[in-house]
């Protein structure tokens, strides 16, 4: 075997194969071409493991991806008493790593082949060349980026030709970049080639770019190329810090859309109904403990349609929390009304026990709730970095607050709340039945809290202290805004948001924190009842 | 009539409880230093300090009772007096480690040598002497007080407003406090004392006697509210917590009335900070955390808002209840039994357990009375 | 009218049966220790674990025959992550339930306020969580590691070729002593080895911070210099998790800026989903995947006695385990539970570790560990990528720091916690 197939021809065999000219292999020849790196991995050493994986890249077999890709997620696995290499396939079969054919008797004692990240880097570029020719379109765009950030000389054939035949633009888009980048790392580029590549690059505004560049100005010699490397990197920078402001704006509607969220179920039960409600952090924490129980079953069941979990959660979130707010208002508030400071006695206690209740329940520990592939991830506009679960609360908050605007302002219940909190004996004497309305009135902002706890599980720790560390801002939020008034929390929460995040890079976050809470202080002086006070008789109530 | 017998009744509940502070004052101790310890009547020095530290608590609960219960000033902050008192208190103990500490630095405390200060920060200046640090328990918690009242007051922030702006200072200043770049000691705080005025701060006997003034201190507190909520400034705080608008068309300054008693009810705060911290040995930014001072007005609910005594008992209820259920078995359930008393007092004792109290020895009272004026006339619906 | 004094004589009655209701003194035949961790507010998250692993090795030892012909009884207290409850519990440990020896903490500051108590009461304290080191009490065990059985080795490795050879450094933490004394001792390690000033980034967030999206891009942007970059974590436990979600979302990949983690293990991870952090590491004592028969034995156990076959094992439990079965051998030695004597046995007790090696006690009253990086995999597990090859002992006085270079702790030869080489005197 060694005789025939060495060094040389292997390399040959392999570049053939990178370049997509051959389809097909006879399996017999690939079997011999990987006898030799599968062997390494029985050592169970990175410096073994690297060899390997180079050479099975290189090796021009068929089988290569596939053990590559399980290489990275843990399913290639070896037995090194029985010197044999299997695939775990996502049925959880056994396959020959050779010949990827189903093994009869896998050996008993399977370890996966270990990984670090250097090597997952590695794997990653390998990849990014067998990717290019996929026909799936993630395939090849994270192979481009993949090959960008690996810049192998060798790659540059492949990407060239990868570039003329892209019909999707992004991708075309990503593959150039790559192909700059390439070219800048490569030692016997020319500098036109150098100078084009950098004139490529200065368009874009990426940290990715950015960092590419820097490192290249570190060792670039010649003077031309220097000074475009750093006119494009001021340029990028300067991009960059024009766009701070915009950024730290979108930091900051974010936290002011978390902030609105947890507030806005108080700024009801509180606010509205004059409930000093320190349950409402617990009734946030219950609507995310909601989400990990209706995740768990999605997990059980249908595990397929996960991303559908949410979906389902943010009903059933709302009617519990919901449920568990009106019986608080049954068992416990509805005696207390006129008494607004006891009231804060008693869902103290009730705070303490659901705190204690759910950490004898489901242990003390955190619970995970996974993100749906919709949230997952982020995506750059213009340089503006923006992830998907953040623009997804955003929009979700916002919906939340018009169907709560839609529900007080055009539904007969709405009606009914809105009268009994103005004027509770006028509204009673009207034939509104006002101890309905008011436990309807507590479900709905407990309600509220609940999807709130939904949305915030897919960004914080889904703990029994959830609900502690949202409650004193959600206060300050609902009282900042003006208490009774939903558009005052709507503007307060996004504005305290925005101001930390504006505050943030210059200050640090804890003194950014101490100044708004000072500024609150003062502004409060300015305006003792917050952003948008109540006029007329319920400012006295 | 009913009013000079709540009056008269009041009166001897104040002294007999300044009674009962006087006997514990002197038995305590008493019983712990000199009953031999295998004696039934020996009161170990685990329960002293704890006395100690409830005795504390009674004074901050009284502090804020004050201001609540005859004022209408619900502060969520008041926790942030209590704990800049004990910051006083701290500092100054630290400044008596002197060379004691692990790296013998001369003045650094350990956390500033560990962490590469150089130099002692000026605010720490002073605190090595005993009539200083005393003068800032009482000034720093008083200025702040003031300043913030002086705020707050003359522009007429009221009612939840005043108290979620009294919750927003006490959280800057603990998450303040919490930074280490503020020079005492972050997270960690102040800790590891060695002497208070020249005595060993763990020796029995500075126990007992922090202990004996701790009592002194609640009492004396005692004393100084019950002369301003019964002398004619008492009766106009009590109008401006009934309607503050009515007292304020009467003519008189509101602001003033409510900034004076503010600021005396954060100087008792501070005090009670103090005597705390060397009696538990330690004072960190936690203590400045809002639930604390929530926690606060709860004993005051639980006791009995206005009551004075009230606010004492409740405290001591209350810490009595964590103390006993964080041990044992109960220890994994105890928040259902604190949250479940919490719930049920509101429910079923909404003047707390001395207003309870004194409604039914009231109540008694005015039955018998009838009885006697009138033979045996059926009560009128009440 | 009556039923308000029903009402309130119940009321009374309740308080009453409940405070009555307090265990009573237990028959002296037992050996009793006290386990002081939180299992209520901000801590419960994590020591209530170490809780059950305490009950757990005392069960098991009871079964074993218990020590010395008696029975081991654990006193279980909840000082409710609330500092200065943290004195008072251990004194009436000590004090009232007469305790032979207390497992406890995991904060420093919960240490530093049961510190006096321990000192006077003349009690011992097993701490088994990672901490700044700094301190070396006649009465405290330190069975976590010190500086340098953590955060250094970590260090190493990221600027090894395997780790990546790493050139410019985020140093992240949670304000508090823990991550400043580390900081301090990491800036001064990486500038003696020759990394410059401004390749070195310190960033402090606030206890339970959940709001990264600025840090996060921050450390991106330092990450674009051209430099190979990686951040070393000692943000705490709870706002570690949006802090990951964070770096996931943002699509900060372990391959381009690893973030190596001491505060992160297994328990922590059991509440992210950990697909998109594979590769990022954390530097630890002990693993659960450590493959080794007595870790396999200590994971079956623990699973049966917790009941559940998810839960997970971390490196505070391995440490109450190292630091329990060095007391009982102590205690054997001794032949008895006097904590003088003990604290005399207990220098030089060798017990085996849960990953195969012997731990020791050591004179400063800290054990020997091996130090191991692990990779975080994808079900929330670690792969360890790289080890020390012998124990490595742990250092009280980090000689990084200016004030505690010239300190070295014996409590057998110089009966000293701090002794001062240079002066050659006790404290100063």
């Amino acid at each position: 075997m060694r005789g025939i197939f060495d060094r040389w021809t292997r390399r040959v065999v392999a570049a053939l194969f990178t370049l997509g000219l051959f389809s097909a292999s006879p399996s017999v020849v690939a079997a011999g071409l990987l006898d030799e790196p599968l062997a390494r991995l029985h050592a169970d050493s990175f410096p073994e493991t690297t060899k390997a994986i180079e050479e099975i890249a290189r090796s021009g077999a068929p089988e290569a991806e596939t053990l590559l890709r399980a290489m990275v997620d843990r399913r290639l696995l070896f037995d090194a008493s029985s010197k044999t290499v299997v695939v775990k396939d996502a049925s959880d079969k056994f396959l020959d790593a050779r010949t990827l054919k189903p093994l009869a008797s896998p050996p008993a004692a399977l370890s996966p082949v270990r990984i670090n990240n250097r090597l997952r880097g590695l794997i990653d570029a390998e990849l990014g060349t067998l990717a290019l020719v996929s026909p799936d379109r993630t395939r090849r765009f994270e192979a481009a980026d993949a090959l960008f950030r690996s810049r192998k000389a060798s790659d540059l054939k492949a990407v060239e030709q990868a570039i003329a035949r892209e019909k999707d633009g992004a991708i075309a888009t990503a593959l150039r970049k790559a192909h700059s980048a390439i070219q800048l790392a490569r030692d016997d580029a020319s500098l036109s080639d150098k100078l084009a590549a950098v004139g490529e690059l200065a368009a874009f505004t990426d940290t990715d770019t950015l960092g590419l560049l820097n490192q290249t100005l570190a060792s670039a010699q010649q003077p031309e190329l220097r000074t475009s490397l750093e006119a494009a990197i001021t340029r990028i920078e300067h991009q960059r810090q024009l766009l701070a402001g915009v950024q730290n704006v979108i930091y900051g509607l974010s936290l002011g859309s978390v902030l609105l969220l947890a507030a806005i179920g108080l700024a009801i039960t509180f606010g509205v109904m004059g409930v000093i409600n320190m349950a409402h952090g617990e009734m946030v924490m219950l609507g995310a403990y909601t989400t990990f129980v209706v995740q768990e079953a999605f997990r059980a069941w249908a595990p397929a349609a996960f991303d559908f979990s949410l979906l389902v959660a943010i009903p059933l979130a709302f009617v519990f929390t919901g449920l568990v707010g009106i019986a608080i208002e049954r068992g416990i508030i509805r005696f207390l009304y006129g008494r607004p400071l006891e009231t804060l006695l008693a869902t103290w206690g009730v705070s303490l026990v659901l705190q204690q209740a759910v950490r004898t329940t489901f242990g003390p520990t955190n619970r995970e709730v996974g993100n749906p592939s919709f949230m997952s991830g982020g995506f750059e506009v213009f340089g503006v970095s923006i992830t998907w679960g953040r623009l997804w609360i955003i929009v979700f908050t916002l919906l939340v607050f018009a169907g709560l605007q839609l529900v007080l302002r055009a539904t007969r219940l709405g009606l009914e709340m809105r009268a009994v909190t103005q004027n509770r004996r006028m509204a009673g004497s009207m034939g509104i039945r006002s101890a309905r309305v008011d436990a309807l009135t507590f479900g709905l902002g407990s309600g509220i809290a609940g999807i709130a706890g939904v949305a915030l599980s897919q960004i914080d720790n889904v703990s029994p202290n959830l609900g502690q560390s949202y409650i004193v801002d959600s206060f300050m939020v609902v009282v900042f805004g003006g208490v009774g008034n939903l558009w005052g929390t709507f503007v307060s929460a996004f504005a305290l948001g925005i101001a930390n995040k504006l505050l943030e890079p210059v200050a640090g976050a804890v003194l950014a924190k101490i100044f708004i809470l000072v500024l609150l202080i003062l502004f409060i002086q300015k305006r003792p009842r917050g952003l948008f006070a109540l006029k007329g008789r319920a400012v006295e109530a | 009539m009913i009013t000079k017998l709540l009056v008269d009744s009041l009166d001897r509940r104040a002294t007999l409880f300044l009674g009962f502070l006087g006997l514990i004052l002197v038995a305590v101790p008493l019983l712990n230093l000199w009953v031999p310890e295998g004696s039934a009547f020996h009161v170990p020095t685990y329960l002293v300090s704890l006395l100690g530290k409830y005795v504390c608590f009674a004074v901050l609960a009284l502090s804020l009772d004050l201001v609540w219960g005859y004022c209408g000033i619900l502060s969520l902050g008041h926790g942030a007096f209590f704990a800049l008192g004990g910051y006083a208190m701290g500092m100054y103990l630290m400044r008596q480690i002197g060379s004691r500490g692990v790296y013998a630095h001369p003045t650094l405390p350990d956390f500033m040598v560990f962490l590469n200060w150089k130099e002692l920060p000026i605010f720490w200046y002073g605190f090595g002497s005993f009539p200083y640090a005393l003068l800032m328990i009482v000034a720093v918690p008083g200025v702040l007080a003031f300043a913030f009242g002086w705020l707050a007051f003359r522009s007429r922030v009221a009612g939840v407003y005043l108290s979620i702006i009294t919750q927003a200072l006490t959280y800057a200043l603990m998450l303040a406090f919490f930074r280490n770049d503020m020079g005492l000691g972050g997270n960690n705080g102040l800790t590891d004392f060695k002497d208070i005025v020249g005595f060993p701060v763990q020796a029995q006997g500075t126990r007992a006697v922090l202990f004996m003034l701790s009592v002194a201190l609640l009492g004396m507190s005692f004393l100084l509210a019950r002369i301003l909520v019964t002398s004619a400034f008492g009766k106009v705080l009590v109008a401006i917590r009934d309607v503050e608008s009515r007292t304020r068309f009467l003519g008189y300054r509101v602001e003033n009335y409510k900034l004076v008693v503010f600021t005396v009810s954060a100087m008792l705060a501070g005090l009670a900070g103090a005597l705390y911290v060397p009696q538990v040995g330690i004072i960190n930014p936690s203590e400045f955390a809002p639930a604390n001072s929530i926690e606060a007005v709860i004993w005051v609910a639980v006791g009995g808002r206005g009551t004075l005594i009230g606010a004492a008992v409740g405290a001591f209820v209350v810490n009595l209840l964590k103390s006993v259920f964080t041990t044992g078995a109960l220890a994994a359930y105890w928040l259902f039994v604190l949250g479940g008393l919490f719930i049920l007092v509101t429910l079923a004792l909404p003047k707390g357990i001395v207003g309870t109290l004194e409604d039914l020895v009231a109540a008694k009272r005015k039955r018998i009375e009838e009885r006697d004026r009138r033979g045996a006339v059926p009560e009128l619906a009440e | 009218m009556s039923i308000t004094r029903r009402r309130v004589l119940g009321g009374v009655a309740l308080i009453a049966s409940l405070a009555m209701g307090a265990p009573v003194a237990l028959a002296q035949d037992t050996i009793k220790v006290g386990v002081l961790h939180s299992l209520s507010g901000t801590m419960a998250i994590s020591e209530t674990t170490l809780k059950d692993v305490m009950l757990m090795l005392i069960e098991e030892q009871n079964k074993k025959g218990g020590l010395l012909g008696k029975k081991l009884e654990a006193v279980v207290v909840d000082p409710a992550s609330n500092w200065p409850l943290f004195a008072e519990k251990a004194r009436e440990l000590i004090s009232q339930k007469k305790v032979s020896a207390v497992f406890g903490c995991w904060t420093s500051v919960s240490r530093k306020s049961v510190l006096p108590v321990f000192k006077e009461l003349n009690n011992i304290l097993f701490y088994p969580v990672q901490y700044e080191g700094e301190e070396s009490e006649r009465n405290v065990f330190y069975t976590g590691a010190a500086p340098n059985q953590q955060a250094i080795p970590a260090v190493d490795y990221l600027m090894s070729k395997d780790g990546g050879e790493v050139k410019r450094w985020v140093l992240a933490g949670t304000d508090y002593v823990y991550p400043r004394t580390t900081n301090k001792i990491l800036e001064a390690y990486l500038l003696a080895k020759g990394v410059a000033k401004e390749d070195i980034m310190i960033n402090y967030t606030p206890f339970g911070h959940s709001d990264w999206q600025t840090i996060v891009a921050d450390i991106v942007k330092f990450g674009s210099a051209g430099k190979k970059t990686a951040v070393v974590s000692t943000i705490n436990g709870d706002a570690n998790v949006p802090f990951y979600k964070e770096l996931a979302n943002k699509g900060v990949k372990a391959t381009d800026i690893p973030v190596v983690a001491f505060s992160v293990g297994e328990e922590e991870l059991a509440g992210v989903d950990t697909k998109n952090l594979v590769g990022h590491l954390a530097a630890w004592n002990y693993f659960q995947s450590v493959k080794d028969p007595a870790n396999d034995a200590f994971i079956t156990k623990w699973k049966d006695f917790t009941k559940n076959p998810k839960r997970v094992t971390n490196d505070p439990m391995e440490a109450h385990v190292i630091g329990f079965n060095m007391w009982v051998k102590a205690v054997e030695k001794a032949g008895t539970v006097d904590p003088d004597k003990v604290i005399d046995a207990i220098v030089g007790v060798e017990v085996p570790n849960l990953t195969g090696g012997v731990s020791k006690m050591l004179p400063n009253h800290h054990i020997t560990k091996p130090v191991m990086i692990g990779e975080i995999r994808a079900d929330g597990q670690f792969d360890v990528v790289w080890q020390t090859k012998g124990l490595v002992p742990g250092d009280a006085w980090s000689d990084f720091l200016e004030g505690s270079k010239d300190l070295e702790a014996d409590w057998v030869g110089k009966k000293c916690g701090n002794f001062n080489t240079k002066t050659n005197k006790c404290g100063s």
